[in-house]
């Protein structure tokens, strides 16, 4: 069974335009993903492609603006607002992507302390630390005083130390130096198999590789290609989706090549499929109506050309 | 037209030297890396080359003579974090002008389009942003650029897209780049040499 499930996501935010005058931008929609137990999914695709925000409606903590429609269930039931509160960091933990979410007056010892919920918490605390190769004296420290590095190594500390069921890691590499990414990754994996499950967001493609058992590319706010990690290794010609192609192609350690151009902004998303003004295979049906997810090859795509 | 870091040493207040003797020369012209470990101060020795702290020990020379205290700086950083290095209050174009303005070209070869002046910071992703704080970092004077974790936070292809631009106004200007990232595959993509700074 899946341990936590999101069907038909839709988020749009509510702005002001002018006076009083009120627009509706759809920042992401008919979003899919599954997470199952003793799995671990990465979550690829460029910045402003609803990546967080997905993490930020699964745990509730969208802004009063938002509006959220669709079903988010987790271990079979459904994912109300009170649940929500209920089981924000006692069974799903976020880490977030920016270290501004650390309190900037308190040790950071203590801070991950906090979040310790069965046993010794300061022993958790310093052996995660240890792991993590944070040195005794930084539990002392203010967050002012850490390097990026290392603040994102105490946001990590304390998921892990939380005893959850779900992690949604958002963005939890940048700035760490390869040693650290291992071991941080290593421990998404234990963490994993022993049944719990991780959602890793990242446009780190390299580590996502490494670890996760499957990926979901998402594309101005829907999912665009879900696929096993196996498809991603090797020569990009398993890989289905125009966009994930690209994505691949300008990996430094592939061709290093981009395709021109932006993800479109949510106030003028094209009718069509979303991804046709930059798709080289783009046909005029590609234009008329955006193209349902469907199977392909024992994974799934949003395109009507992928073979 | 050289940036030369001489012996270069420096701690905060009473704290542990964070490094000590390091000495580092840039041509124009010349793509460097730097790379090593979090918190061994690789930010704090951009930060002293930019001249945004001043080192303990040793000296930063560009062309043989310290740095000016007035003027255009030859040497400009770009961070990672582009949400933190623009005033949230100002619209985009306000930002974009605040030190000198960016001709047509160089806006489109960045990839910035028109209608993203007009608009707040909130209301553009982490690599639209990132594209503004680069091209304001572009001026005609700049002789060298430091990136700082530039494209950590972006996508494989914006990542690419900024590159391949900044790299091209660099060969025309003869610019030099110091770059410091941990992904070692985008440095090798790049850079000439390498340093690694462990401390």
């Amino acid at each position: 069974m899946s341990i936590l499930e999101v069907k038909n996501l839709s988020v749009s935010f509510k702005q002001y335009t002018a006076g009083l005058k009120q627009t509706n931008h759809k920042v992401i929609s008919s979003l899919n993903v599954t997470l199952e137990a003793g799995e671990i999914l990465a979550v690829v695709g460029a910045s402003g492609s609803g990546k967080s925000l997905l993490a930020h409606a699964i745990l509730g903590i969208l802004p009063s603006n938002a509006s959220v429609s669709g079903v988010i269930t987790f271990e079979g039931e459904e994912l109300t607002s009170a649940r929500q509160k209920a089981v924000r960091g006692k069974e799903i933990a976020l880490v977030p992507q920016s270290v501004n979410f650390l309190d900037p007056l308190m040790h950071v010892g203590s801070q991950v302390r906090t979040s310790v919920k069965k046993g010794d918490a300061v022993k958790a605390q310093r052996a995660v630390f240890e792991r993590l190769h944070l040195r005794q004296e930084v539990e002392q420290m203010y967050p002012f005083q850490l390097s990026g590095g290392m603040a994102r190594r105490t946001l990590l500390s304390t998921a892990m130390v939380s005893g959850v069921k779900v992690i949604i890691a958002d963005e939890p590499t940048p700035g760490l130096d390869p040693v650290v990414i291992k071991e941080a990754l290593d421990q998404f994996r234990e963490f994993a198999n022993q049944g719990c499950a991780v959602m890793l967001i990242t446009h780190d493609i390299e580590s996502a590789l490494q670890i996760a058992d499957k990926i979901a590319v998402f594309y101005a706010g829907t999912t665009v290609e879900i696929a096993k990690v196996e498809d991603f290794l090797g020569q990009s010609e398993a890989i289905r989706h125009p966009y994930s192609k690209a994505l691949w192609r300008a990996l430094p350690q592939n061709d290093f090549i981009p395709i021109p151009g932006s993800q479109p902004h949510p106030s003028a998303l094209p009718t069509g499929c979303l991804f046709a003004p930059r798709c080289e295979m783009a046909t005029p049906e590609c234009w008329e109506a955006q193209p349902d997810i469907r199977n392909l090859r024992d994974g799934m795509v949003r395109c009507i050309h992928a073979t | 037209m050289q940036l030369e870091a001489k012996d270069i040493g420096f701690r905060y207040d009473d704290g542990p030297w964070l490094f000590r003797g390091v000495n580092l020369s840039v041509e124009p012209g010349e793509v460097v890396g730097i790379t090593g470990p979090s918190g061994r101060g690789k930010t704090t020795l951009c930060r002293i080359l930019s001249s945004y702290e001043t080192p303990l020990e040793g000296t930063v020379t560009y062309n043989g003579a310290p740095i000016p205290k007035k003027g255009y700086h030859p040497v400009q950083m770009v961070l990672q974090h582009p949400e933190k290095a623009i005033n949230p209050r100002w619209k985009m174009h306000k930002i974009l002008h605040e030190g000198y303005h960016p001709d047509e070209e160089l806006l489109a070869l960045l990839g910035i389009e028109q209608e993203w002046l007009t608009r707040w910071p909130h209301e553009l992703s982490g690599g639209e942003m990132q594209r503004f704080c680069v091209a304001r970092a572009l001026g005609q004077n700049t002789r060298f650029l430091i990136a700082d974790e530039m494209t950590t936070m972006l996508d494989a292809i914006t990542q690419a897209q900024i590159w391949h631009a900044v790299s091209e106004i660099a060969k025309k200007r003869e610019m030099g780049i110091i770059v410091v990232t941990h992904e070692v595959k985008l440095m090798q993509r790049l850079c000439h040499r390498i340093i690694d700074f462990s401390g």
